[in-house]
């Protein structure tokens, strides 16, 4: 059902992340540090 | 303030305003005024986005929440990255193939006119009040603290905004929004700066996050599954994914940002550049907020930071009463910063049972300052038994009585353009939905552009209009923060229903989803005043409801099959 996306837009035009899977695990990848940086730091001050 | 804080605050907000006006002058199709030129780029709109959502509460209010409560708080944006990702995936490309206008218009297309309707009703409401909290709840603030008229802020704001918005449309909200964001966050850096600064010499950074930790103001992720806990890991990733993909993928206020892009790349990646930077800004603001409680160990903070209003109480019957309260804090501060003072020295001479012993003796003192603070919170709450919230009024209070002069004018600006760009943002969306779907498809269908134009122009200078009668009749009591993000979560979970029930349920139609959605948000508005659990749970049950209701009165109803595609 969802429409796939247009052809010129296949490629992100960034350096480093040519595919949107790249795009988006870099960015689930972001998310995941931060959580385990937040807990960590958290633990380590208290 | 004085005469230098006045020309930042007034130059700057009525600079950006103005060069908006100018670069978008003479605007004359629907397309360009809704849409803006079609050729922005992602990292405007990433900053678009990012400042649509980054209202002056986000500045104002924050930096309190981080001092009253820690850092838990952040959780509440674990969501947000998971449901930009599905939005760049799934919503984008959709809304982009059918060239849309407004996220409702996809609702018209997929189910039926009068779900499209309900679509956009529900957005309406929820973001009119939006709209109207977003203009009050700085004003309320600001206006206590600097001794302005509450009206007049709320007027000289609201009609500042309602003219750039009006007259200039999706491009002149961009390009303000750009410039307006730039100065948030240069004003945050240097208070951020100042703050460090103005720590004890013999306080190092790393002893003050020691500090902040011992008095559980760091504790940033929640591992427990209580659904009563307003924020934890479990409540934030999953109410808050539902509630950002609600927000950012169905509220015309942030869909109207990113379908601004010339292309599905650049929607998509202003919307990642969101998922990469939202969690560290929030954490940023917020350990600014517990900064300053560290701050404040150390230089004696008002009893009660609202002090127009306890200097008021304080002249009243219970003159007596609140001087002894005052007294004392004065007292337990003291006692307070000597031995926290003792620990941080116990801390550097290495000895763990001394370092042990002296950080037991600061927080036993830290309980007793904090016991008296809660008197005083008690004393000055209208209802017995409850506690006054004074934790809006702490940044300010720090900014005004420590920051230099200039710098005040900067940090004052910050909270007015944050104001200023989250309120352009929603009248410029609250004008499109009215004209593309309420006026141009009820009312008037085969006008010229140039006469959207001009309708659309209207509508947004009335929904100004709108939300500042509503601000100068409004009254707040919860943090105001947390109200935003309240009011959101009764409103928002429905919506995404409508929207997921359209991408991937494609046996219901427009009938069954419809009543499923007015029965679904009747009970979350039920659920929210009869019942006691985290508000940012209410995201997924409104969702949720929404689908199932879809689904049963579909299988009763027998409607016939639709499809969108």
């Amino acid at each position: 059902m969802t429409p796939a996306p247009e052809p010129e837009d296949n490629d992100t035009g960034l350096p480093g992340l040519r595919s949107w899977r790249g795009v988006y695990l870099f960015v689930l990848g972001c998310f995941a540090t931060y959580v385990a940086a937040l807990a960590i730091f958290g633990r380590y001050f208290a | 303030m004085n005469t230098l804080d006045y020309i930042v605050l007034v130059g700057t907000l009525v600079s950006i305003a103005a060069y908006g006006l100018w670069r978008t002058r003479g605007r004359r199709d629907l397309h360009g005024y809704l849409k803006g030129a079609g050729n922005t780029p992602w990292f405007v709109i990433g900053l678009s986005i990012m400042a649509t959502q980054a209202s002056s509460t986000t500045f104002l209010s924050t930096p309190g929440q981080g001092f009253e409560s820690g850092l838990g708080f952040v959780q509440n944006y674990f969501g947000a990255p998971l449901a930009l990702i599905v939005i760049a995936i799934v919503f984008v490309p959709i809304y982009r193939r059918l060239n849309v206008y407004t996220a409702y218009e996809f609702l018209g297309k997929r189910f039926d006119q009068k779900t499209r309707l309900l679509g956009a009703a529900l957005f309406l409401v929820q973001r009119g009040i939006g709209a109207a909290i977003t203009i009050y709840a700085p004003a309320i603030v600001l206006s206590t603290v600097m001794g302005w008229s509450l009206n007049a802020t709320i007027l000289c704001t609201g009609a500042l905004v309602l003219i750039y918005t009006a007259v200039g449309g999706s491009d002149a909200v961009n390009l303000t929004q750009k410039y307006q964001i730039g100065v948030i966050f240069l004003g945050m850096f240097a208070a951020f700066g100042v703050l460090v600064s103005k720590l004890p010499e013999w306080l190092s950074f790393g002893d003050a996050l020691t500090v902040a930790g011992g008095l559980k103001k760091l504790e940033a992720v929640d591992f427990s599954f209580d659904v009563h806990k307003r924020y934890t890991l479990w409540s934030g990733i999953f109410g808050g994914m539902f509630l950002a993909l609600s927000y950012f993928g169905t509220d015309q206020s942030q869909v109207q940002r990113y379908l601004s892009g010339g292309s599905v790349r650049e929607s998509r990646l202003g919307l990642m550049f969101n998922g990469v930077f939202k969690i560290p800004m929030q954490f940023f603001i917020l350990l600014l907020g517990a900064l300053v409680f560290v701050f404040y160990q150390f230089e004696r903070p008002p009893i009660f930071f609202n002090q127009t209003a306890w200097q008021q109480h304080a002249r009243g019957e219970s003159a007596e009463k609140m001087h002894a309260l005052e007294t004392n804090f004065a007292a337990a501060h003291a006692q307070r910063r000597d031995l926290l003072k003792a620990w941080i020295e116990a801390k550097h001479s290495g000895d763990p049972a001394r370092i042990e012993s002296a950080r037991s003796a600061a927080l036993a003192a830290n309980d007793r300052a904090e016991a008296i603070r809660t008197e005083a919170k008690k004393a000055m709450s209208p209802e017995p038994g409850k506690s006054a919230k004074d934790s809006d009024y702490v940044f300010i209070t720090f900014v005004l009585d420590y920051l230099p002069h200039g710098l005040i004018g900067l940090l004052v600006t910050v909270f007015f353009a944050a104001a200023l760009s989250s309120k352009a943002g929603e009248l410029n969306a609250l004008g499109s939905t009215t004209t593309v779907d309420l006026y141009r498809h009820v009312i008037r269908r085969d006008a010229a552009d140039a006469h959207y134009v001009i309708a659309s122009k209207w509508f947004t200078a009335g929904w100004g209009v709108v939300a500042i009668a509503l601000a100068l009749c409004a009254t707040l009591t919860e943090n105001l923060i947390e109200f935003t993000n309240i009011v959101g979560s009764i409103f928002y979970g429905v919506p995404l229903g409508l929207f997921l029930t359209a991408f991937f349920l494609e046996k219901v139609g427009g009938t069954a989803v419809f009543w499923g959605a007015l029965i679904a948000q009747v009970l979350v508005i039920v659920c929210y005043f009869a019942t006691d659990i985290g508000y940012l749970w209410l995201n997924p049950l409104g969702c949720g409801l929404c689908m199932l209701f879809g689904v049963i009165l579909q299988a009763v109803g027998g409607e016939k099959k639709l499809s969108f595609a």
